[in-house]
């Protein structure tokens, strides 16, 4: 298809991460007390980051494979 | 509420995203197969995700939410029964029919196999439904946005009054669903189905993984629970003995074959995600691999649910005699559960019996409140606003299809080129979305004539599933047939409500409008036998005038009839990537988890 679901996935979450995982470490600590004092958003922002890399990763993966694939097509 | 800059940014990203996707696929919509049925390219994972995800629109979610605090994990029955079997059939044995006949649409498989009067019926219902259920799926939002308070600010920000909540809410969601639909039509809204799938474990996963810690897991809910909130079958043997007030004959028949089979084997909201697949063992594989994650839901779903009437109701200082105390705050209700207040008096409302209402509904938005800060509270709230509009977005999509192929193009004007059709679908998607508001306004107004075109909508689908059984299965089976019998069956249905009772009910909306001749336990067990009465009238007087009627020749049927088509070829696939394997696979986890939770 024309667009890897993958790639926008993998952006999206991969940004929501960093901005999660940044305001964990650098904001206001005290909002953590609803939460039992999990740092939740670093935790979540950690987890989506990674979730997100994994997406771009195996997007590029993927297209790196019907790439190699295309070109002996083409040729015949 | 309090959201500050970083929620908005969220929420702010997603919408940049999902309308991103719509602008970046534009260039490929060229043919009206592109733009209806995604170029029938997609795999079969991301077809799978969104077939689940179609149906998880919010008020589900929010729904399931609700039902898990009003009646504990039994609720897990929409899922184990009410929808893992069925799609496990639908999978293994009637996609070969809906995508091998190159069907467009479901109905227009029924004009395959049946005839032109069965194809108008079933589109016309559909196409009116879909516009319904979009519309009162954006109702839901625009008002959960108005109690949460979410725009209040950025409204007083703006010098506009807090009323224009709910129209700004509507415009705003009716707007993105429009764009993301006109630009890449059922690419988009599936590729924003999977974003939503993401977006909603990514956003509940940590309510779950917080809440659970707060109860003291599991274990430490189940003590705060009364057990049959914990055992999905405890007193199942008799409907007065467990919350849902139905017994197992009526739960298997009723919600887990005649219901749920209704709806994953027929909804073409849902079947369109599959048809969209690239190859046929990728259709046939999409509802096996949405099983997978659906049966695991109920933990995202109904778990919260669960542990917001489990929580300590919130208490505030009180003076008593000099003396101050910890009291149970007025209109407190149960847990994170509060009273639900009348619109009309703003007292609490009550029951017949006049104990005060729980507002189920509020379970989940108050849990989210209760335990995220700022930053992951935006998450949780995009999540939430993506599931409304993805379910707004599948039935745009469904009706834009159904609308263009099935009625535009075969009763209003036939024969014009493909690009006239991929135009009248986009078209289409515009007034599909200027209903839905239409709808979603009705709703806001006129709250028993929704309940009442709901009630409509369940007698219309209520016997479906006989009639595509019997076409798949039967080959004898015929047009008149099909036709008659799913009027008969409606009616059954029909007649069945007017004539009993929920147990407390008052003659009405709620049924006996005819006479009381029986009286159920429950609303929901009253559902599950309308299903059951319709779909054996429809099953019987099908038989019946088919056999009085001209059969079709069978050279006709192939591709549309069991014993008529050869079965497809899966020797050159591993085992684990065979339909039948995998439906076995999905079929044992769902009966462990019964064990487990029983």
């Amino acid at each position: 298809m024309s667009l890897d679901i993958r790639y926008p996935i993998g952006w999206m979450f991969s940004l929501f991460g960093v901005i999660l995982t940044a305001f964990g470490l650098f904001g206001d600590q005290r909002i953590y007390a609803r939460s039992l004092g999990v740092n939740i958003n670093l935790e979540a922002g950690v987890g989506l980051f990674i979730f997100g890399i994994v997406m771009l990763l195996l997007a590029w993966r993927g297209s790196a494979k019907s790439k190699a694939q295309a070109k002996p097509d083409a040729k015949a | 509420m309090n959201l500050t800059a970083i929620d908005w940014v969220i929420m702010f990203l997603y919408f940049v995203f999902v309308l991103g996707i719509g602008v970046f696929l534009k260039r490929f919509m060229k043919t009206s197969t592109d733009f209806f049925l995604a170029g029938r390219s997609l795999p079969a994972w991301v077809c799978g995700i969104a077939f689940m995800a179609a149906n998880l629109g919010a008020v589900e979610v929010i729904g399931m939410g609700a039902s898990g605090a009003k009646y504990g994990i039994a609720t897990s029955h929409f899922y184990w029964i009410g929808a893992i079997p069925a799609m496990v059939f639908v999978g293994i044995f009637m996609m070969p029919f809906y995508y091998g006949s190159r069907a467009r649409s479901v109905p227009e498989f029924l004009r395959l196999r049946f005839d032109e009067k069965t194809r108008a019926l079933n589109a016309i219902s559909f196409a009116v439904m879909t516009i319904f259920s979009s519309g009162i799926s954006m109702y839901a939002m625009a008002k959960l946005i108005q109690v949460l308070h979410i725009l209040d600010v950025p409204l007083a920000k703006m010098g506009l009054p807090v009323s224009w909540s709910f129209h700004l809410s509507i415009f705003i969601s009716a707007l993105i669903v429009l764009g993301y639909v006109f630009l890449g039509g059922l690419t988009s809204a599936i590729y924003n189905e999977v974003l939503q799938f993401f977006l909603i474990v990514a956003g509940f996963l940590p309510l779950v993984f917080l809440g659970l810690k707060n109860v003291g897991g599991w274990s430490g809910l189940k003590t705060q629970l009364p057990s049959a909130f914990t055992h999905s079958w405890q007193g199942m043997t008799n409907a007065n003995n467990n919350p849902l007030g139905v017994e197992w004959f009526g739960l298997v028949m009723g919600l887990g074959f005649t219901l749920s089979f209704g709806y994953w084997c027929t909804n073409f909201l849902v079947v369109q995600r599959a048809m969209a697949a690239g190859s046929m063992t990728d259709a046939r594989r999409t509802p096996l691999i949405a099983a997978v994650p659906k049966m695991f839901f109920p933990a995202l779903v109904i778990l919260p649910g669960m542990i917001a009437l489990a929580l300590p109701t919130p208490q505030q200082a009180v003076t008593v005699n000099g003396v101050v105390q910890m009291q149970t705050a007025p209109n407190a209700g149960k847990g994170l559960i509060p009273l639900k207040i009348d619109v009309a008096t703003g007292k609490p409302a009550v029951d017949r019996e006049g104990k005060p209402v729980l507002d189920y509904d509020l379970a989940i938005p108050n849990m989210l409140l209760h335990y995220f800060p700022t930053g992951i509270l935006g998450l949780g709230l995009t999540a939430l606003l993506a599931s409304f509009m993805s379910g707004m977005a599948g039935n745009v999509t469904a009706f834009n299809t159904v609308w263009t192929y099935d009625i535009y193009q075969s009763y209003i004007h036939k024969g014009g080129s493909d690009k006239h059709y991929l135009h009248m679908g986009q078209f289409a998607t515009i007034f599909g979305v200027l209903f839905s508001i239409g709808a979603a306004y009705t709703a806001a107004r006129f709250n028993n004539l929704m309940d009442f075109l709901q009630l409509v909508f369940a007698f219309v689908n209520a016997p479906l599933f006989a009639t595509f059984l019997l076409g798949m299965f039967w080959k004898r089976s015929t047009g008149h047939g099909a036709f008659t019998g799913l009027l008969c069956g409606t009616t059954a249905a029909a007649l069945h409500h007017g004539l009993s009772l929920p147990h407390g009910d008052l003659v009405g909306i709620k049924g006996g409008w005819i006479a009381v001749l029986h009286n159920y336990p429950s609303e929901m067990a009253q559902n599950f036998w309308t299903a059951i009465w319709a779909f054996f009238v429809c099953f019987v007087v099908t038989v019946v005038v088919s056999f009085v009627t001209k059969p079709r020749d069978e050279k006709e049927l192939v591709g549309l009839v069991y014993s008529l088509t050869d079965k497809p070829s899966e020797e050159h696939l591993s085992w684990y990537q065979r339909p039948v394997y995998l439906g076995g696979v999905v079929l044992v986890l769902a009966l462990v988890l019964n064990i487990i939770f029983r």
